[in-house]
């Protein structure tokens, strides 16, 4: 067997898909899972992702290219004969079985004996934390409960690779995050691969190894989660990772790794070049609330400018600031609610700056 | 203060001292007087077209005051009699008298009708002695009376009249089960050519079973098929399934009697494909299979709707789970997908059941005579031969059997997960 190919369990190669002809839900998608990874497809809806995962699933055709399965391509296998593990934002418990029966459902249709699926069912209940609860109906458990029934049954018979569809989209804020570490922690101990769908960042940002953000039909950037954070490659990426000040202007000038960029709104920003098309193209810049600087030492930042503060919004851990930065009012600033931090007047002028670095030239659009 | 808790001496009070039970009672009473004014109208209509003559017919299924009321004379006469040889003159002289009596009120007809009902025959013989006797003025009657017709020579004629004393009588309901009283009293069974009701009630109940089936079989897809459906054809579909609806009954029953007759659509197409010769034509109408046919086509929609409404809260990743699990096409349709829809064939089957058994019109049209069901025999007794002490027999014993199957239902599937659009 090739060694090259041997660590990815999942490869999709040139894949597209169209649901009407016309249009292209999935453009030319060349992504590798490797083996007991925990990859995301993040992107808002309509981006492809889920159609993505309904290909690797079996349930939608891929109009071009391959999707191979360890190395064996899947295009023409039926999803049942698939052996992949799916999780479904409904839950997709279903509703005339006990938990029990829905878990032992995958092994009864794979003939398993009884007691040995009875086994397994018990530890797989064990494995959620929910022991004692298989003679009872799906109905009858909370959201939370449904949510860990339906990982154990996507895993109960024991797949090298489970998928999951927006899992946690229908539970409250504070049993979401419960079970972004509930699902983390499964998949650290079985090793399994899971490839999950969501819409929502910091659950992806919480559990993967790495992300693909997804727009448009296209992988914008794969990457783990804190380079995704840290170096957006472009200015989708930027703005959808996290909170981001997005500033527009035209290169004037490059200096090795930096640029000079001259906003629109007027101003001159040195800016860290990362994907920019040259010398007089438009670009926008990127740059994190948390990396702008209230008062900063004088002369430590080459960026450096005098700015109007339109609004004060305290949130106990940090105030957000909205100022008013060379004629962008949308401009904001988290300042830490640390101690001596500036004291800063609602409608007064205050002085900002920040590094070259974290301020990122990325593409125009 | 006011404890949370209800003791026997100190009851919640609101501010000004009324127990809070009386004021939340005072309270509601409006609301409650609201509500029923507004359903009174339809109480009302129900009771006086539905409710009262539904009850009333029920109970002509056991009246017989006929014979107490126009021959109270000869019932009083008859009740000491022990029923050995003929009875004593005096019951001979009252049944004289009670005959004058219903003569002259017109009340005799009536006695005649309900006696030949028990004794084919009994109505010639009461209307002639009527006549006869109305000259008699002085006894002994028993003379009189036997010259005017010998059957009053006959034991079995008084044991009838005593049997019939009673102001109710069992004898319409053994009369829709094809059974009788014997002379002495005692129940025994029709003569075989006088067998029909039990015959006719199973009939009724397995084509009615039959009927339920097929449309399960015929609708059970298109209900599927407009669920899953894109809701533009899905409309359009269900508009061909309401089609039917719109349509007089009596027209599409007609129209399946040009279709299936002998000189018909269906049977010129299959002599045309040379199935059948044209003189081995296949009879289609007229019989059980015209009914079948017909039926199953009028009620389909009644089976389609509720399918079609429990389908539609199917969602499809029901079925995509399964097949992720590890279930192929067959087993997760099997195993998953008709587990979920057993209350809408449930309610469906009971609609079409129900209105099946006591169909009424189109087996009229197109049974003939083999495929027509106890309605038709119901609407006969109403109609034809005026026995309205039997029509009610049958109908009660058709409205209990319905009553039965529904608890039945309600036992094994539940009424209140009934869905029916």
């Amino acid at each position: 067997m090739n060694s090259g190919q041997e660590d990815f369990i999942v490869q999709f190669v040139g894949v597209q898909k169209s649901y009407d002809g016309e249009t292209l839900v999935v453009k030319d998608l060349n992504l590798n899972v490797q083996r007991g990874e925990f990859l995301t497809m993040l992107g808002p809806s309509g981006s492809g992702k889920t159609t993505v995962l309904m290909m690797l699933a079996g349930f939608e055709v891929p109009t071009h290219g391959e999707i191979l399965l360890n190395g064996q391509p899947i295009n023409n296998v039926p999803p049942h004969k698939r052996g992949i593990g799916m999780v479904f934002q409904n839950y997709a418990l279903f509703p005339h079985m006990t938990i029990a029966e829905n878990l032992a459902f995958p092994l009864q249709v794979r003939r398993m004996g009884k007691a040995e699926a009875e086994e397994k069912v018990n530890r797989a209940l064990s494995m959620v934390r929910l022991d004692g609860f298989g003679n009872r109906r799906p109905a009858q458990l909370s959201g939370g409960q449904q949510q860990r029934v339906a990982v154990a049954r996507a895993l109960v018979f024991e797949p090298e690779l489970v998928l999951m569809d927006e899992p946690l989209g229908a539970l409250d804020k504070n049993l979401r995050e419960e079970m972004q570490f509930e699902i983390k922690h499964i998949h650290d101990s079985l090793g399994v691969s899971v490839v999950y769908v969501t819409h929502d960042q910091s659950e992806a940002l919480t559990m993967s190894n790495r992300i693909a953000v997804f727009d448009d039909g296209v992988i914008q950037q794969l990457a783990t989660p804190p380079t995704l954070y840290e170096e957006p490659e472009n200015a989708f990426v930027a703005a959808f990772i996290g909170e981001n000040n997005r500033l527009t202007g035209r290169i004037t000038g490059t200096n090795g790794n930096s640029c000079t960029v001259e906003l629109d709104s007027g101003g001159t920003v040195e800016a860290l070049a990362v994907n920019i098309a040259g010398q007089g193209e438009k670009t926008t810049l990127s740059l994190r609330p948390e990396r702008v600087l209230i008062n900063p030492p004088q002369d430590k930042y080459p960026n450096t400018f005098e700015a109007k503060v339109e609004e004060l919004i305290y949130l106990g851990d940090h105030i957000r600031t909205r100022i008013n930065f060379a004629g962008n009012d949308q401009f904001v600033v988290k300042v830490p609610n640390a101690q001596g931090h500036a004291i800063i007047d609602e409608g007064g002028s205050v002085r900002v700056g920040w590094a070259m670095e974290d301020c990122r030239a990325l593409d125009a659009s | 203060m006011a404890e949370a808790t209800l003791d026997q001496g100190d009851l919640m009070r609101t501010a000004d001292g009324t127990p809070l039970k009386i004021s939340i009672a005072r309270a509601m009473r409006r609301n409650k007087l609201k509500a029923l004014a507004l359903i009174a109208p339809l109480f009302v209509f129900i009771l006086f077209s539905f409710l009262i003559p539904i009850i009333d017919m029920s109970l002509r299924s056991v009246d017989n005051s006929v014979i107490p009321d126009v021959l109270p004379n000869t019932v009083a006469a008859l009740a000491d009699w022990d029923g050995e040889g003929l009875p004593p003159e005096e019951a001979f002289a009252a049944l004289a008298a009670d005959m004058k009596a219903g003569r002259e009120s017109r009340d005799i007809g009536k006695v005649a009708t309900r006696l030949n009902y028990e004794l084919s025959g009994m109505r010639g013989t009461v209307m002639g002695t009527a006549r006869r006797i109305a000259s008699v003025d002085e006894g002994p009657y028993q003379e009189a009376l036997i010259k005017a017709n010998k059957d009053w020579s006959d034991p079995a004629t008084w044991k009838l009249l005593k049997r019939l004393s009673s102001p109710y009588t069992m004898g319409y309901y053994l009369n829709a089960v094809d059974m009788r009283f014997d002379v002495d009293g005692n129940i025994e069974a029709q003569p075989d050519f006088r067998q029909i009701y039990v015959d006719l009630f199973l009939r009724t109940f397995w084509m009615s079973i039959l009927i339920t089936g097929l449309t399960i079989l015929l609708g059970y897809p298109i209900a599927h098929l407009m669920a899953t459906l894109p809701l533009r054809y899905s409309n359009l579909l269900m508009i061909l399934v309401l089609l039917p609806f719109w349509t007089s009954l009596l027209v599409r029953t007609t129209a399946w009697i040009v279709m299936l007759q002998s000189e018909g659509v269906l049977n010129d197409l299959l002599v045309w494909v040379g199935v059948f010769s044209d003189d081995a034509r296949p009879q289609l109408v007229y019989n059980k299979i015209g009914t079948i046919v017909a039926m199953t086509h009028i009620l389909l929609p009644f089976m389609v709707l509720p399918l079609y409404s429990v389908m539609k809260t199917i969602p499809p990743s029901y079925m995509r789970a399964a097949r992720s699990l590890g279930a192929n096409q067959f087993t997760a349709f099997v195993r998953i997908y008709m587990p979920q829809t057993l209350s809408g064939i449930g309610a469906g089957s009971i609609l079409v059941f129900i209105l099946a058994i006591g169909y009424y019109i189109t087996p009229a049209l197109v049974g003939g005579t083999s495929g027509t069901l106890i309605s038709n025999q119901i609407a006969y007794h109403m109609q034809q031969s005026l026995n309205w002490g039997l029509a009610a027999a049958l109908g009660v014993i058709l409205l209990a059997t319905v009553i039965a199957l529904y608890f039945l239902y309600n036992r094994i599937v539940g009424v209140d997960k009934m869905k029916l659009g």
